[in-house]
């Protein structure tokens, strides 16, 4: 790819993209008029499986396997499109959705047509009321356009396409508790199975698909599985947006092949650490992640879903804050464990008790009125709250209290004084 | 059983489109849309509120209340016509919104979490808002809706919060002519 061409920033290139005009002169909708009229919603489906998409809200699940999934035995069908962008360090869904929005609603369209729904929602967390209101506007303009309604280009298919605003609970991006949370119940994750292809949205069949992935769809359906295996690697194709933040000194959204390095992303692209510091840890996954050692190794590691493990890491959203050497890791980890005891829904007792009394023990540790043993007590709690969680609310609230406590010990040895503690590393050890 | 039909006369018209986005046996999921509105003129979602949108959706005044005490951007107590909500969560606490909380707060006189002496302005830290990389940032909550404020300093929210403080002079000048009972 060439290195400004953008697939999902095109805004960047083309003024006012964010006018369906405009859109439309840039081959806005001949996709979704391609599908409806030219493709059976299962060769849809089956050109998205060939291009090797993955979800691009954190799980990277093939998005065509997922919408191939639908139960054909059970009517409506219908599409979530999640728009709750939350995740500490994630602001790429926004830019996509303020520059391009179109892309995302025809992405929209043409998953509502693959899977047969004649009705999909968009839910997006409260606080981008302004940009609900833009994409009502916007949605108005396609049903004035023939672009939204009934028998679309002249097809026996019709969609109506519904925005939602939910009203500040990070939970509600986990898609059993959006699910909940647009039926007007409490934001809670369900028991799963059922997945919601098969027990969705009103117990019918659902899609739920984040907002950058949705707006990787109509360029495949335009150009092909092949192109769009152009970029990125054979298990992570296409392109992906790196929201960049923290310790850099540029920081914002930049749309890279999938397997670029992060050694790029921060040193050509983010301009490097600010003030001359050294780069300490990289945390690929906002909040939810493990703290990745920022070592030459790790630099050099592809940004892909398979290769970042290899380093302790995951990619998940690709929210990639940064840490430098003059940031405390056991701060670090405060903040990140009190925004999950804030965020815990309450519903499932490992994370609703595990965020809460790690929240205790690191604001101890902060306020250095940590004993020596607590933070083999901290390292405890998050240990056993592993696999225990209704959902990865929980399970993700502990990566980087263990990875911060494993990776960065001495950190914490400062924190609460120097006799911490041969004996508490033996026994850390022992835990691994 | 309730008589009272303030939102539904005063919003027939919104009310209306917000429950045609639902199927029709599926009214329920216009309850966070409704209290939305029901908190637009006074920022907080009144007993009687939460009743009236109970009888509108057909469902209990226990579970309107619920969604109250779960989703963070309703309120059932009336705090400030403005609520400036400063994200200092880990990527903008990284870029110095912590400073930028206790600067803002120390120059207003009031501690994080309070409410001006005027009743007019209710400073809050708050999670993530999705904008890590322009802080200091903050949005500004009132009835009317959520704004977002980037690449923030001290003086220039100093003088929006002046901005704001006209804007509520000039609409209790307004609403007194209307001779509306805010209340409802």
């Amino acid at each position: 790819m060439a290195e400004n061409e953008h697939v999902l920033l095109r805004h960047r290139e083309i003024p006012d993209l964010d006018n369906l005009v405009v859109y439309r002169e840039h081959n806005g909708f001949k996709a979704f008029e391609k599908a409806v009229t030219q493709m059976q919603p299962a060769e849809v489906t089956e050109e998205v499986k060939a291009s090797g998409l993955r979800g691009r809200g954190g799980a990277g699940f093939p998005t065509g396997l997922k919408w191939s999934l639908i139960d054909a035995k059970s009517w409506p069908h219908y599409v979530v499109a999640n728009a709750d962008e939350s995740e500490p360090g994630t602001f790429k869904d926004r830019e996509i959705m303020e520059g391009n929005p179109y892309q995302f609603l025809e992405g929209v369209a043409i998953c509502a047509y693959a899977i047969q729904a004649h009705a999909a929602y968009i839910y997006l967390r409260g606080e981008f009321w302004q940009i609900a209101v833009k994409l009502d506007g916007q949605i108005a303009a396609m049903e004035a356009a023939g672009l939204l309604g009934q028998n679309l280009f002249g097809a026996d298919y019709s969609l109506k396409i519904f925005t939602h605003l939910g009203a500040g609970a990070y939970i509600c991006g986990e898609e059993s508790a959006m699910l909940e949370s647009l039926e007007g119940k409490l934001g809670m994750p369900r028991l799963r199975p059922p997945f919601p292809p098969s027990f969705g949205l009103y117990g019918k069949p659902t899609v739920v698909n984040n907002v950058e992935t949705l707006a990787n769809v109509p360029p495949i359906i335009e150009r092909g599985a092949n192109w769009y295996r152009t970029n990125g690697t054979e298990k992570s194709p296409g392109t992906k947006i790196f929201s960049l933040s923290g310790c850099v000194n540029k920081p914002g959204n930049y749309e890279l092949p999938l397997g670029t390095t992060f050694r790029h992303l921060i040193f050509e692209c983010g301009g490097g650490i600010p003030e001359g510091r050294s780069i300490k840890a990289i945390m690929a996954a906002g909040a939810s992640s493990s703290l990745i050692t920022a070592n030459d190794q790790a630099l050099d590691t592809p940004m892909d879903y398979e290769s970042v493990p290899s380093v302790g890491g995951q990619l998940g959203s690709a929210s990639v804050i940064i840490i430098d050497d003059s940031i405390s890791i056991p701060w670090l980890i405060n903040k990140t464990v009190h925004f999950f005891r804030h965020e815990s829904c309450g519903k499932c007792t490992p994370c609703r008790e595990g965020t809460y009394w790690m929240s205790h023990l690191t604001e101890r540790i902060v306020k250095r009125t940590a004993k020596t043993e607590d933070v083999a007590l901290l390292y405890d709690v998050a240990s056993q709250m592993r696999g225990k969680c209704l959902c990865a609310l929980g399970e993700f609230s502990i990566e980087a209290v263990r990875s911060g406590i494993d990776r960065f010990r001495s950190d914490f040895d400062l924190t609460v004084g120097a006799s911490v503690v041969s004996a508490d590393q033996e026994k850390l050890t022992k835990d691994e | 059983m309730l008589e009272r039909k303030y939102l539904a006369e005063k919003y027939a018209q919104e009310i209306q489109a917000i429950l045609e986005k639902y199927p029709s046996d599926r009214r329920q999921s216009a309850v966070m849309p409704l209290l939305y509105l029901a908190q637009r003129d006074k920022m907080y979602v009144s007993r009687e509120d939460i009743l009236e949108i109970g009888e509108i959706l057909g469902i209990t005044s226990t579970e309107v209340a619920s969604l109250i005490g779960f989703y963070t951007l309703y309120y059932d107590q009336p705090k400030g016509v403005y609520r400036i909500q400063v994200c200092v969560d880990l990527p903008c606490a990284l870029r110095g919104a912590e400073k930028f909380l206790t600067e803002l707060c120390d120059r207003l006189g009031i501690q994080p979490g309070e409410t001006t002496p005027d009743g007019l302005i209710a400073i809050e830290p708050v999670m993530c808002l999705a904008a890590c990389d322009k802080a200091p940032m903050f949005q500004v909550q009132s009835g009317a809706g959520l704004t977002y404020h980037e690449n923030q300093t001290v003086e220039n929210a100093l003088s929006l919060i002046e901005q704001l403080r006209r804007d509520a002079a000039g609409r209790r000048v307004a609403g007194h002519e209307r001779g509306r009972d805010a209340n409802g």
